[in-house]
Order: structure tokens, then C-alpha cells, then sequence
């Protein structure tokens, strides 16, 4: 239904104006409805969507999460805090709030860095520009599922090409799957690969924004490319880094399909939704998963996902203000 | 003067480095996909293809229903593509060159939008399709897709750069309505940019997992679901989820590979001002 409505008021009033362009008073009376009416009918397939398919559902899951609510059953019960007063004794709700924090930072602090540094070496005059901006940006256009499943493949325990590597240096194997934090590490290198690229490109895409004639002082000046960096560079960009830090941070807080599929990949399926049979990196939006779609229980799933919303707002609020002052400090 | 070309060199390596690190994953998916299950046990491991290939592309056939997957994904990714061109089109003209109360209020909310985590209404959006009874239907897929704040954004951005308001005056004096100007001056001038957008769009909508995953059956999957449950479903069979992954990935990835100058231009343009 959202899909039709841009065309119906605007079709209407252009057909006359044009066949009519005598009578004033009747095609000046559509002309006005057509300019009035045009634009809001235009933006509002969007906002129509997005009201019913993102805020709607986002808002009505505070609404279920005071229920006793399942798949199964036609009666709710409403519960009053009841979920809440489970979910905030539950050990496992913290371990996958642990490890959602420790997969986050490990997986965003190391990529942003690397890929302001990147878009530093990327923002010169180099040749095969396209050639390493298509490389760079490789890794994104793969699927999160070809993602876990390669790398699954490359971080097994006894035939894995990394452990290989390590061997080599001698290193003994690494089971990655198994423990908490050497699964945290593997999850976030995955996290890395795929998104490092995609971010140094929205950098560089902000460096070249930067005059020119700042640099070419700077370099008369004897600063190195370093401190050209830190000193130029990173306070001009620091929009895109508030905004880059902010996006990182919600994506981190929602990581979902790595832990997923990592299980998966590793322990057959059955550690699946547990994120390893320990849940050693079982993360917040896996259990809301393993709640809701294993389990069906819809009522205490919202519960998790509306604290979960709470936890995205507090860490890209700190972020920000983090940010900011740090591009202060650097001033 | 030696220094900075010392500089230069350590630049070019660092790239290349960096650039093998994103390349070799998918190389090497693609030797173990051409391989047979004992090659995963080599010591050193295997670092060229073997002739494997077909075979294991034969038994991906046989696991999941890969062809079904293949047409829903095209099915899907297609139509969300275009729907997106175009209704994005459509509010990015609003935005851009036409007049009305709220404009820049109704911009910034849509802006907004794209920082809301709407992953976390995923309960409520299952609930509301196993009401209206889209489940296991592409449906499910398609239309909460059918446009994004990122392609107005996109778009309202390129419009209001590359669409000469001349032109639309020019348009109204000769008595064309809005959808008039709409469709004879905004689409055409629009062309490259929406081409750009639908081509991101179709990649996303190709990769997506999460809902396709919650809302879908493993008998009438999508591409990512289908790979999903290929290297789920069985003990550890790397071959054969690596072979899934490089027939339902590296289609894709060479169509970037080929049009890659023009959608990595409109990620950066895209990312401006954000």
C-alpha cells in the first residue's frame, strides 16, 4: 500500500494543467494542490514504511516484554516487570553482556585506528588508486556468511592455515573455538576483515575534503606525516570519526551472525544459539535469538532486546562524548 | 629527498600488504572449494586449486535446495534494488529541489533513522508477519526493503548537486506538474546515481542473513540462508561450505570487481557528509 501512494495526488494535477492552460482559476487551484501536496506524497513512502516495519515493531517490543507471551499460546498474560526481574538475575544475560562489550571493543578501537591510518596512506598521490580502493573494499562485499565460514575454516584447531602459521614460529595449536578469550579474538578478526576497508574508504573520503594548503604548510613547517596526521588530519575528520564511532558502536552492541555461524561452523549445530557450549561468546543479540526463536518466548526475548536498547543508547552516548573530547585533547 | 622515497615505498608495501590480507580468504576458499575433503589435512595445506571443483559444486546441489535459493535471491535482491531506485529517487527530488514546510526537519529525522537499531524490534516484526502471514514468503524479504533512508540520503544528495533548478523552472513555465518534472528532468538526470544505488542495494539485500534466517524455512531459502545450513548441517564438511560460499559469493564479487571504480565513488560520495 506504501508503494502506491506517491503517484495518485501528483498524476491527477499535471494531466489538467497542461490540457488547460487557459482557465487560470481551475488549473492555478490544481497547480497549488499539486506544489502543496507533491512533496510530502514523495518522502512518504519512506517514512510510511519505515513507521510500520521499523519503529512500530522497535517500540511495541516494550509493550510485549511486560507479558507472558509465546509463539505458541493465544493468551497473554501481562506481567507487570516480571521478565526484567528473570532476565537481570540471569548469569547468562551477563556473561552475553561481557562478551558482547569484549568482542565490541575488541573488534571496533583496532579497526577505526587501522583504517584512519589506511585512509592516510590511501589520501596521496599513488598509483593503482582504484586497484587498492577495490582490494580494500573487498571483504565487504563478501557475506557475513562467507565470512565466518572461510575464517572458521582458517582458525580450525588442527588444520586451520593460522594455526599452520603459528606453527611455523612455534606456536602450539590454538583451539580459538574453545576458549572465551581466544574466541573473542577470532570472532573480532572476522568483524575486522569485513568492515576495516569500508571504513577507511568513508575516511579518505573526508580527508580529501581537507585543503591541501594545510598539509603543504605543515610540510614546510618539517611535521612528519605522523604528526600530520594527528595534528591536521584527525581534528578535520573528527565529524566522520564521531559518526564512524557512533555507527561501530551500534553495530557492535547488535553482533549477531558471527557468533552465530562461528558455532555453527565449529561444534556442529548444536552449540548454536548458546555461542559455544560454554556460551564463552554467546553475545546479547544471540541470546535475545536464542529466546525468541529457539524458545519462542516472545515476552522475556523483548525484555532482553528493550535492556539491550537501553545498553546501544548508554554506549554510543559515552562514545560520543569519548570522541569529542578526545578530538579536543588533540587541539 | 631519499627519505620521503623511502616513505613512498613503505606506503606502496603496507598497501599491498594489506591488500593481500583481503584477498587471500577468498582465494583460499576458492583452492579448498576445488579440493576434496583429505587436501584439508595436508601439511603444508594446499595453496593452488585442485580439480574438484564441479564435483563439490554437484553436491551443494544435492544438499540444499540451491537453485530455489538462487532465483529467491535474484527475486529479492532485484526487486528491492529497483524499488529502492526509484522511491529514493523519488524523496531525494523532494528533498533536494522542492519547497515545503519541515523540509530540513523531515531530512534530519531521515538521517536519523539510519542510527535507530531496528534489529531490536525483531520479535514484534516476526509477530506482525506470522500475523499477516508472511512467513517463509519472500514477501517477509521484500517490502519492509522496499526503501531505505540511506538511498534518500544518497540521492538527495546527488540531486540537489547534479540537477540544475533552471531546468525544473524551465519545466514549470512550459506547464509540467510535479510528476511531470519528475518524470521527463529528475530520472533521467538521475540515472547514474541511482544505477549506483541499486547496485549497493542489491549487494546488501544479496548478503543480508538475519531476517532472511528468523523469518524464512530452510526448504525455500535465500542464497545466505542455504550456505547457512550448509555448513551447519554437517560435521565440519569445510569443502562443501566452502564450495556453497564461493558459488553463492564470488558471482557478486566479480561484478564488483568489474564495476568497482563507480560504487567505491558512490560510497565516498555518500559518506560526505555523514
Amino acid at each position: 500500500m506504501a508503494t502506491r501512494a506517491p503517484d495518485r495526488p501528483a498524476a491527477p494535477a499535471g494531466v489538467p494543467t497542461r490540457r488547460h492552460p487557459r482557465r487560470p482559476g481551475w488549473s492555478a487551484r490544481l497547480h497549488r494542490i499539486d506544489v502543496a501536496v507533491s512533496p510530502y506524497a514523495y518522502i512518504a513512502p519512506f517514512f510510511l514504511l519505515f513507521s510500520a516495519f521499523g519503529l512500530f515493531p522497535l517500540l511495541y517490543t516494550a509493550w510485549v516484554s511486560l507479558h507472558e507471551w509465546t509463539l505458541l499460546s493465544d493468551t497473554q498474560t501481562f506481567i507487570g516487570a516480571e521478565n526484567y526481574a528473570t532476565l537481570l538475575t540471569d548469569p547468562y544475560f551477563w556473561n552475553a553482556t561481557f562478551n558482547t562489550l569484549s568482542i565490541g571493543i575488541i573488534s571496533t578501537v583496532p579497526q577505526l585506528v587501522l583504517a584512519i591510518w589506511l585512509a592516510h596512506l590511501l589520501n596521496r598521490p599513488l598509483r593503482a588508486q582504484t586497484f587498492f580502493r577495490i582490494t580494500l573494499l573487498l571483504p565487504n562485499v563478501t557475506s557475513v556468511v562467507a565470512v565466518v565460514v572461510i575464517f572458521s575454516q582458517l582458525f580450525g584447531r588442527d588444520f586451520g592455515l593460522i594455526n599452520w602459521v603459528l606453527g611455523l614460529f612455534g606456536a602450539g595449536a590454538i583451539d580459538w573455538a574453545a576458549g572465551t578469550a581466544t574466541s573473542h579474538v577470532a570472532i573480532s578478526v572476522m568483524i575486522m576483515w569485513r568492515w576495516t576497508g569500508y571504513n577507511a574508504l568513508i575516511y579518505l573520503a573526508a580527508m580529501q575534503a581537507v585543503p591541501r594548503e594545510l598539509y603543504e604548510a605543515a610540510t614546510i613547517d618539517g611535521a612528519s606525516g605522523l604528526t600530520q596526521l594527528r595534528r591536521i588530519t584527525v581534528p578535520m575528520i573528527r565529524p566522520t570519526i564521531v559518526f564512524t564511532v557512533i555507527v561501530s558502536t551500534i553495530g557492535a552492541m547488535q553482533i549477531l551472525a558471527e557468533p552465530l555461524l562461528f558455532a555453527a561452523t565449529t561444534s556442529g549445530s548444536g552449540g548454536m544459539v548458546t555461542g559455544g557450549p560454554d556460551r564463552q561468546f554467546q553475545t546479547l543479540a544471540l541470546y535475545v535469538y536464542e529466546h525468541g526463536f529457539t524458545n519462542f518466548d516472545f515476552g522475556y526475548a523483548s525484555a532482553a532486546s528493550w535492556v539491550m536498547f537501553v545498553f546501544v543508547v548508554i554506549a554510543a552516548g559515552v562514545n560520543y562524548l569519548f570522541t569529542r573530547r578526545m578530538g579536543g585533547e588533540i587541539r | 629527498m631519499k627519505g620521503s622515497t623511502a616513505a613512498r615505498r613503505l606506503t606502496y608495501l603496507t598497501l599491498l600488504a594489506v591488500a593481500f590480507f583481503s584477498a587471500f580468504p577468498l582465494y583460499f576458499s576458492v583452492v579448498v572449494a576445488s579440493r576434496h575433503n583429505s587436501a584439508l589435512a595436508q601439511v603444508p595445506p594446499p595453496l593452488i586449486p585442485g580439480g574438484n571443483f564441479f564435483a563439490n559444486v554437484a553436491r551443494v546441489f544435492d544438499t540444499v535446495p540451491f537453485t530455489l535459493a538462487l532465483l529467491n535471491s535474484v527475486l529479492v535482491s532485484g526487486s528491492i534494488a529497483l524499488s529502492v531506485m526509484f522511491f529514493s529517487t523519488l524523496a531525494g527530488f523532494a528533498f533536494a529541489k522542492l519547497r515545503f514546510r519541515g523540509r530540513n526537519a523531515l531530512l534530519v529525522l531521515t538521517i536519523a533513522t539510519m542510527m535507530v537499531p531496528v534489529q531490536l524490534g525483531i520479535i514484534p516484526l516476526y509477530m506482525l508477519m506470522v500475523k499477516i502471514e508472511w512467513t517463509g514468503t519472500m514477501y517477509a524479504l521484500i517490502v519492509p526493503s522496499l526503501v531505505s533512508a540511506f538511498g534518500v540520503f544518497f540521492m538527495t544528495q546527488y540531486l540537489s548537486r547534479a540537477l540544475p533548478t533552471e531546468l525544473l523552472e524551465a519545466g514549470r513555465v512550459d506547464g509540467c506538474s510535479t510528476w511531470g518534472l519528475f518524470w521527463h528532468v529528475v530520472i533521467p538526470t538521475a540515472r547514474p546515481a541511482a544505477a549506483v544505488l541499486g547496485m549497493l542495494t542489491f549487494m546488501t539485500a544479496w548478503n543480508d542473513y538475519f531476517w532472511p534466517l528468523v523469518v524464512l524455512t530452510p526448504e525455500n531459502p535465500t542464497v545466505q540462508v542455504a550456505l547457512s545450513s550448509l555448513a551447519s548441517g554437517y560435521v565440519n564438511d569445510y569443502v562443501l561450505g566452502l564450495t556453497g560460499t564461493a558459488l553463492g559469493t564470488l558471482p557478486l564479487i566479480l561484478v564488483f570487481v568489474l564495476l568497482g571504480k563507480q560504487i567505491i565513488g558512490g560510497i565516498m560520495q555518500g559518506a560526505v557528509k555523514g
